[in-house]
């Protein structure tokens, strides 16, 4: 790549001036003639059997359109991985909030009436609502166990381990529910007639997955169901499959009514009844030698996906591969689980699994540190994963990553070991107790194991008779960039300029299948597409003899418009094809799992306030190696972005459950982080050179989600010496662990004087 | 408010927007981003909560930073309005929405609008904001793309420019 090189460069967000000056079009900006206003009647109770609708007077009634789930031609459900989540329940309850009946009329102030003079009577079954609960099996509430998935990880022989092992570590840990709190709510027009088949406009991650979801429900053919983006007001995973139900509801109201249908959620709607990041639950139990060598160890890693299958499989696959960290495993077992609860379904959310068994893995190294008596640095820097070496999955590390570089240059940035000790110092007096921590941790990109080759995606470049060129992609941009980065590497590919080319919008009827938008895989698995798809333009219009190169704009113009004359349309098209080296193994959960890691060390510091037990991020150091960085502001933004949501994932966000419902589903009582809570958060980006994706990148969307909690929470620890285990991390739960620590030193104190010995402190 | 629920007669208010006078025919009590967005078709100004938590619906009325969500129409009456849409003139941008470009101050864009106006408000307010009165001043809008430091190096460079033209 020359100095003239547009990727690399910051250049214009495509979509940016419309964002700016709020031209652009968003669901809910959009109008059609004669559309009528959805809404959706939910399940009050858990589980249950619905025995009676009653539709109470004072409504009228005969103006509502109503769809129940016998208006469904086709099959009652949201077809993704299983088919058991229904689109509209039909008797059996499994969930609050669980669509029941769907209302659609032209007044969308007389929709809450509606809905509230709906009355439901139900026979309630028992329910479970904890992990725990699920296996205990003393109700089965999906299957014949409760579980969904499991899988299997094993390397080497894990039994042999334990004995020659000088200290067994052990540590439980859990994460809760997050909610994505996209700003924008989720929200679909939906449009109906016999000859064109069903339309929907939406805010969505996933064109084709609404796309089969509606071809099943509907009973319609592919051509006849089309799926349109609308600019998405933030998705991170959460608008990856729930917009395939909102779809499907407003699809059914437009082929009753004949009249096109918009179904908006507000607030509460949204953060009670779609997908949260899963709860879950990791149990370590780790061989380690007196030099702090990890031997092997045991890794439990449970999720809740809540009351339908859903996405949870594919989330349990990504926790448990990223569940044994950036370090090498001489033996493991990671015996991962996917159960069943009577909560609305667990889905994606940014990480995917990882950050739930990632915040695991970098608590359970600290406290191994503390065991074998080593610093939070050396503990990693001694275990770290290097080049030739297997991942626990047996995937050899190929890529040249030197994970101590990155360490070494997130404690110099961070100031670590300076810091490190004047807390130390320092955290004798005052009302404030002062704490650094570190994580280290990798981001698969692309989908796992076989998936990339199962999704097959297509990727088309258009050549245009005015000299610009289109990129043809399903690949949705919601915030990300990916409008302005697939651009860029068209545009480099071709040799054009950036203002040349453009992205179509994500239209079901005009672009291929390129995948969901999902997994940090757009820059890298779909932008190797639009570089290939781009350079076919290229070598079609050089080897039919119309362009020589060096060319000019004007040069490309003419030779495309010469094509066309003859040919009448200008498109290529790159399909997907797996590298001949890549080997996975579905049944034995072996091989390569990735293409490639994104790597990573942050290093957080915090304050804890002992008067109130809150704590503040007071400095954040985030150091990553993503490949070649394809827009510097754009991954900046990433980086602190997902920063930022992991703050509000390990500190602030606490979903409180109510017999499986969100009893907070508002933004009063479910906090985020604001500018003034978050502290300016210092982004660096090694590039060490890659080979895999659009001119050397890799994902890095996820990644930064994965670091933050376990580093937060290692430097509270720090700050306190206190073990917290659990995330959300709220002052009550300082507050708690304190006491609790209070408790446990006086009662040591007082059994060791009872023995007449000294106190643990004085003995030393 | 509909015909079916609403006891109450519409009422004319008027008000000025974006330096337009306007005259409106509705209910008291509708809020007033419900008529910004369906009877004057500005749709720039979004609805993130509708409690006042998000400042997705941030506008300015007599100078004052409002969430449109919480105010009532007849609140309006004879206010001076100024939404997302009255910032640009014509097609050259106003330094705020210069920066949030070039600073990558907008992500999936639905905060944006509310923040803009935010930051005018804060542009308004202070000569010379710090860095801690940004951020201060932005902490009614939420924004879940960003972590905000790009959005506050954003309103920091518009002031930087404000007071270098």
């Amino acid at each position: 790549m020359n100095s003239d090189s547009i990727v690399g460069k910051s250049v214009p967000r495509k979509e940016g001036r419309d964002k700016v000056t709020g031209r652009s079009q968003y669901v809910d900006d959009m109008v059609l003639p004669n559309m009528l206003f959805g809404a959706t009647v939910r399940s009050q109770i858990a589980r249950g059997r619905v025995r009676k609708i009653t539709f109470s007077p004072g409504i009228p009634w005969d103006e509502f359109v109503i769809v129940s789930a016998k208006d469904i031609r086709g099959k009652n459900c949201i077809a993704l991985i299983g088919d058991d989540q229904p689109c509209l329940a039909k008797e059996f309850i499994n969930h609050p909030e669980e669509p029941i009946l769907l209302l659609a009329h032209p007044d969308q102030h007389l929709l809450p009436q509606a809905i509230a003079a709906v009355s439901i009577e139900y026979d309630p079954l028992p329910a479970v609502f904890t992990i725990e609960e699920s296996e205990r099996r003393s109700e089965i509430v999906w299957g014949e166990d409760n579980v969904f998935k499991t899988y299997l990880i094993e390397k080497g022989d894990v039994d042999a381990i334990w004995e020659k092992a000088d200290y067994v570590v052990e540590g439980e840990y859990t994460t809760g529910a997050q909610e994505q709190l996209y700003i924008e709510n989720n929200g679909m027009i939906a449009a109906f007639d016999a000859a064109n088949g069903i339309t929907v406009w939406g805010s969505l991650q996933c064109p084709y997955y609404i796309h089969k979801a509606l071809m099943s429900l509907c009973d319609l053919p592919a051509e006849k169901v089309r799926v349109v983006q609308m600019e998405t007001g933030g998705a991170f995973g959460g608008k990856e499959e729930y917009p395939s139900m909102i779809a499907g509801h407003a699809a059914l109201l437009a082929i009753k009514s004949g009249r096109p249908v918009k179904i908006i959620y507000d607030r509460m709607e949204d953060m009670a009844a779609t997908t949260k990041r899963h709860p879950s639950r990791t149990r370590h139990r780790t061989a380690v030698s007196k030099n702090g060598k990890i031997l092997g160890g045991e890794i439990d890693f449970t999720i809740d996906g809540g009351a339908y299958l859903t996405l949870s499989p594919v989330v349990l696959s990504r926790g448990a591969i990223h569940a044994g960290g950036p370090y090498y495993w001489p033996s493991v077992r990671i015996r991962a689980k996917a159960v069943a609860t009577n909560a609305p379904p667990h889905g994606a959310f940014r990480g995917f699994g990882a950050p739930q068994s990632l915040f695991a893995m970098e608590r359970q190294m600290d406290r191994i540190a503390q065991q074998v008596g080593l610093s939070p640095v050396e503990i990693r820097r001694r275990n770290f994963l290097q080049p030739g070496q297997t991942t626990t999955t047996e995937q050899v590390v190929r890529e040249p990553i030197n994970l101590g570089t990155l360490l070494d240059r997130a404690l110099e940035v961070s100031d670590y070991q300076r810091k490190r000790h004047r807390f130390t110092n320092e955290n004798q007096a005052g009302t404030k107790r002062k704490g650094i921590g570190i994580a280290a941790f990798l981001h698969g990109a692309g989908f796992t194991g076989s998936g990339e080759r199962y999704l097959s995606s297509v990727v088309g470049v258009e050549g245009c008779a005015d000299g610009s060129a289109r990129v043809l992609v399903s690949s949705t941009e919601f915030g990300q960039g990916t409008k302005t980065v697939l651009s860029q590497i068209a545009a480099e590919a071709l040799g054009l300029p950036y203002e040349t080319v453009s992205v179509a919008q994500s239209d079901t009827l005009e672009v291929p299948n390129s995948g969901p938008t999902v997994a940090s895989r757009t820059a890298m698995v779909v932008g190797k597409l639009v570089q290939s798809a781009a350079s076919g333009i290229k070598q079609t219009l050089i080897s039919s003899g119309l362009l020589r190169e060096p060319y000019s704009v004007d040069e490309f113009r003419t030779a495309c418009q010469r094509y066309l004359a003859t040919h009448g349309e200008f498109r290529c098209w790159s399909r997907y094809e797996a590298p001949s080296d890549i080997f996975w193994d579905d049944e034995e959960y072996r091989g390569e799992a990735y293409a490639a890691f994104g790597w990573a060390v942050y290093i957080a510091e915090v304050a804890v306030d002992l008067t109130t037990y809150s704590v503040s991020v007071d400095d954040f150091v985030a150091v990553q190696e993503v490949g070649k960085v394809l827009h510097p502001l754009l991954a900046r933004g990433q980086i602190i972005g997902g920063i930022a949501q992991a703050i509000g994932f390990s500190l602030y966000e606490k979903v409180i459950w109510q017999n499986g419902r969100m009893h907070n589903s508002q933004m009063t009582n479910y906090i985020m982080p604001t500018s003034s809570d978050l502290p300016p958060i210092r982004v660096f980006f090694e590039e060490l050179g890659n080979v895999h994706g659009a001119y050397g990148a890799k994902g890095l969307g996820e990644l930064p989600m994965d670091g933050p909690a376990p580093a937060i929470v290692n430097a509270v620890e720090d700050a306190l010496r206190v073990h917290f285990d659990s995330i959300p991390l709220l002052p009550e739960d300082i507050m708690d662990g304190l006491n609790e620590d209070r408790l446990t030193r006086n009662k040591v104190a007082a059994s060791s004087r009872e023995r007449g010995v000294g106190s643990p402190g004085s003995a030393r | 408010m509909t015909d079916s629920c609403a006891s109450r007669a519409r009422s004319e208010i008027s008000f000025v927007i974006n330096g337009v006078r306007k005259t409106v025919h509705a209910y008291p009590m509708e809020r007033l981003l419900d008529v910004l967005r369906q009877q004057l078709h500005l749709t720039g100004t979004k609805e993130g909560c509708g409690e006042g938590e998000c400042g997705s619906c941030s506008v300015l009325m007599d100078g004052i930073l409002v969430n449109s969500c919480l105010v009532p129409l007849l609140q309006a009456q004879g206010a001076s309005i100024v939404t997302i849409e009255g910032l640009a003139a014509g097609e050259t941008l106003h330094i705020l929405q210069e920066a949030f470009l070039e600073c990558g101050g907008a992500q999936c864009g639905i905060c944006t609008p509310g923040m803009i106006l935010a930051a005018l408000h804060i542009l308004n307010e202070k000569r010379e904001p710090t860095m801690e009165e940004i951020r201060e001043g932005l902490s009614g809008n939420l924004c879940r793309c960003t972590g905000y430091s790009q959005i506050v190096e954003a309103v920091a460079e518009a002031a930087r420019r404000r007071a270098t033209a």
